[in-house]
């Protein structure tokens, strides 16, 4: 942790307009990733993780806006950056890979031909010409016969095939940063253990950081160096994926690690967190959490936490973290 | 004490390949096994491994191409319709995709509430208690009953499914990947609530899905799909304790390991599923097994009880059986 930080978000605010008002996606939203690292963006639906990255690619669709906050990535802002800049940016040093490859890639256009398209935004990225650098592209996410490959057509893909075309678009550029907003989440198991790996192979070759989003606390155990864990549009809890499996310090972080069945741990009933998160037009007082909360108390109805420092390298939002076994 | 019966069982589409040319799609071939009253039978597989159609075309939502169906006795591929129509008041089924379901126009309680008008069960008041007691019964509140989906969140929608599925006092369910689109929080919360009904209600279920994880948490046995058959079948303890078949193997060892500090492992399987059309002769997962034989490319392995309870179509055991000399286990293996 000695080089300096790749990002560092401070206190976004994503802002949607609707009939009753202003909703904020993100509220307040603080986290740090560094050059290499492997960041687990762990959440439930609705909690705001993915407009939380979207937002960092400064990609938040109206009406929705970025209301307010700083992203900072390698030393500059990138909420202040021209929109030429910007592009630039996009797909080169910072890319992002989403959830259904499918629906991602063009179904009318060869592999080969889409991929030529990230040397069209990045002139400098190519070398020699297009079809041997769509097929390089291809090798470094493990296509066999990739030389062929080029030419096939998306339907010619199983998904997960389609997913390491994705992830070898993104990583073109030798991005600084990988944004995966659930990337295994339509695929079957077998195949989502080889994107894993193919992630973390990609980290380890090009030492870029993935920020890799999942509602599935289960896979960021053997992949994430650190997990932040997001409710209702802010941060509750950050901390060394280690620390997190071991002692949660947030009580909505461990209700979910109860809830989760294991493998090898077969349970009579299954812990569950009671209720449903808040509809964020209507938050309650006070923490966001309290009225799922089993250690809730007065002052939890009444004042809302802020996200405090706690111990080694972490960080909860909580006015009465769980202590260490 | 068996429930349901199905014997060699299949379901083919005809399909035609990107060349133009007719080919065969083996969703289902030659199927057999028994679903035990007021068990939870798991059915585990890959996309595209026939489960959804095998559970489909047990409730005859599919026409089987071949075999049997058999329900409390009765085979259910002969059956006229309406014997079968007042047959299936007692088998119901429940879709991953609550939301999608439920009509969005139709208010909760009527959704819930129309099963009871199809088949004329009781007066209009009766019909109307029975509404409010099911919404009670799956953990919601009787005003939900004037709700509409859009109203409601993902889980309470599976909820209502669930309520429907139990209007007509069903004793079998059939659920289809019940919790694969819910958050986790959410998703003990359902499969608490099943895992209740099944024993107030004395039901048997043929639970469909892909986490192992939860399949290992709810089910009391295991049948592991692959492109169209069942390669393995076993109580779940044992199957999870020791699975016999390289799929199964396989397969428990891609499931993420929810602890950091576990020994990574390499991917357990390279490649994907092979198409369903046309497929192989000879053992369907020989193509990517790492213990493949010659035999496995010439000889289809039959579904064979290697042990008491477990069962497995792999050519692996035969071998196992005769070399340590089980003598209890039965084999049906004409090998």
């Amino acid at each position: 942790m000695h080089e300096p930080l790749l990002l560092q978000v401070e206190d976004l605010r994503v802002e949607f307009p609707t009939p009753k008002g202003s909703v904020r996606a993100a509220d307040g939203v603080s986290f740090r990733v560094w050059p290499g690292e492997i960041l687990g963006l762990v959440g439930e639906s609705g909690c705001g993780k993915s407009v939380t990255t979207l937002a960092l690619l400064r990609l938040v669709r109206l009406p929705g806006r970025i209301s307010s906050g700083r992203i900072l990535f390698k030393g500059s802002d990138v909420l202040m950056l021209p929109e030429r800049e910007m592009r630039l940016l996009r797909g080169g040093e910072m890319a992002m890979i989403f959830q259904n490859p499918m629906t991602a890639l063009d179904p009318v256009f060869t592999v080969g031909d889409q991929i030529a398209e990230v040397f069209q935004a990045h002139p400098n990225l190519r070398t020699g010409d297009v079809r041997t650098a769509a097929a390089a592209i291809l090798e470094r996410v493990r296509i066999p016969n990739a030389k062929a490959q080029v030419n096939a057509y998306p339907h010619q893909f199983s998904g997960g095939m389609a997913q390491r075309v994705m992830i070898g678009m993104g990583v073109a550029g030798r991005p600084s940063l990988l944004i995966a907003d659930e990337p295994t989440t339509a695929l079957d198991v077998s195949v989502q253990a080889q994107i894993l790996d193919l992630l973390r192979a990609i980290r380890t070759e090009l030492h870029t950081a993935i920020i890799f989003i999942t509602h599935d606390l289960a896979i960021t155990a053997q992949l994430c160096d650190r997990i932040v864990v997001m409710y209702a549009g802010q941060v509750v809890e950050s901390s060394s994926t280690r620390d997190l499996f071991r002692a949660p310090r947030h009580p909505y972080t461990r209700g979910l690690l109860d809830s989760m069945p294991r493998l090898g741990q077969k349970r009579v009933r299954l812990e569950q967190i009671p209720g449903q998160p808040p509809d964020l037009g209507a938050l309650p007082m006070g923490c966001r959490f309290a009225p799922r909360c089993p250690r809730a108390e007065a002052r939890c109805r009444a004042e809302e936490p802020i996200l405090a420092p706690s111990g080694d390298a972490r960080e909860v939002r909580c006015h009465f973290p769980l202590e260490a076994p | 004490m068996d429930l349901v019966v199905i014997e060699d069982l299949c379901t083919h589409f005809p399909v035609r390949v990107s060349t133009g040319r007719r080919a065969i799609l083996h969703a289902v071939d030659k199927v057999s096994f028994v679903i035990r009253r007021n068990e939870i039978l798991a059915l585990v597989g890959e996309s595209g491994c026939g489960k959804s159609t095998l559970g489909r075309t047990i409730l005859q939502l599919q026409k089987p191409t071949a075999g049997r169906v058999l329900f409390d006795g009765q085979d259910l591929t002969a059956l006229p319709p309406g014997q079968m129509r007042s047959l299936r008041r007692r088998m119901q089924i429940v879709f991953q995709n609550p939301h999608g379901s439920l009509d969005p126009r139709v208010a909760i309680g009527q959704a819930i509430r129309d099963p009871l008008d199809i088949h004329a069960i009781g007066t209009s008041d009766e019909r109307q208690s029975r509404v409010e007691e099911l919404l009670v019964l799956v953990g919601l509140h009787p005003d939900h009953a004037h709700r509409f989906p859009h109203q409601i969140s993902g889980g309470q929608a599976q909820r209502v499914a669930i309520a429907r599925a139990l209007a007509l006092h069903p004793d079998f369910i059939i659920a289809d990947e019940p919790v694969s689109s819910l958050d986790v929080s959410i998703q003990a919360q359902i499969l608490n609530l099943m895992a209740d009904l099944r024993i107030s209600l004395a039901l048997t279920y043929l639970f469909i899905a892909h986490n192992l994880a939860v399949v290992e948490h709810f089910s009391t046995r295991v049948a592991v799909m692959y492109l169209g058959r069942i390669v393995e079948l076993a109580p779940s303890r044992e199957i999870y304790a020791r699975p016999l078949h390289p799929y199964t193997q396989a397969l428990l060892a891609s499931a993420p390991v929810a602890d950091p500090d576990a020994p990574l492992r390499p991917p357990a399987l390279a490649g994907d599923i092979p198409s369903p059309v046309d497929p192989p002769s000879g053992c369907r997962f020989a193509s990517r097994c790492p213990m493949a034989m010659d035999v496995c490319r010439q000889v289809d392995p039959l579904l064979t009880e290697v042990e008491p309870e477990h069962w497995v179509a792999c050519h692996l055991y035969p071998m196992l059986q005769q070399s340590s000399n089980l003598n209890h286990a039965r084999t049906a293996s004409p090998l």
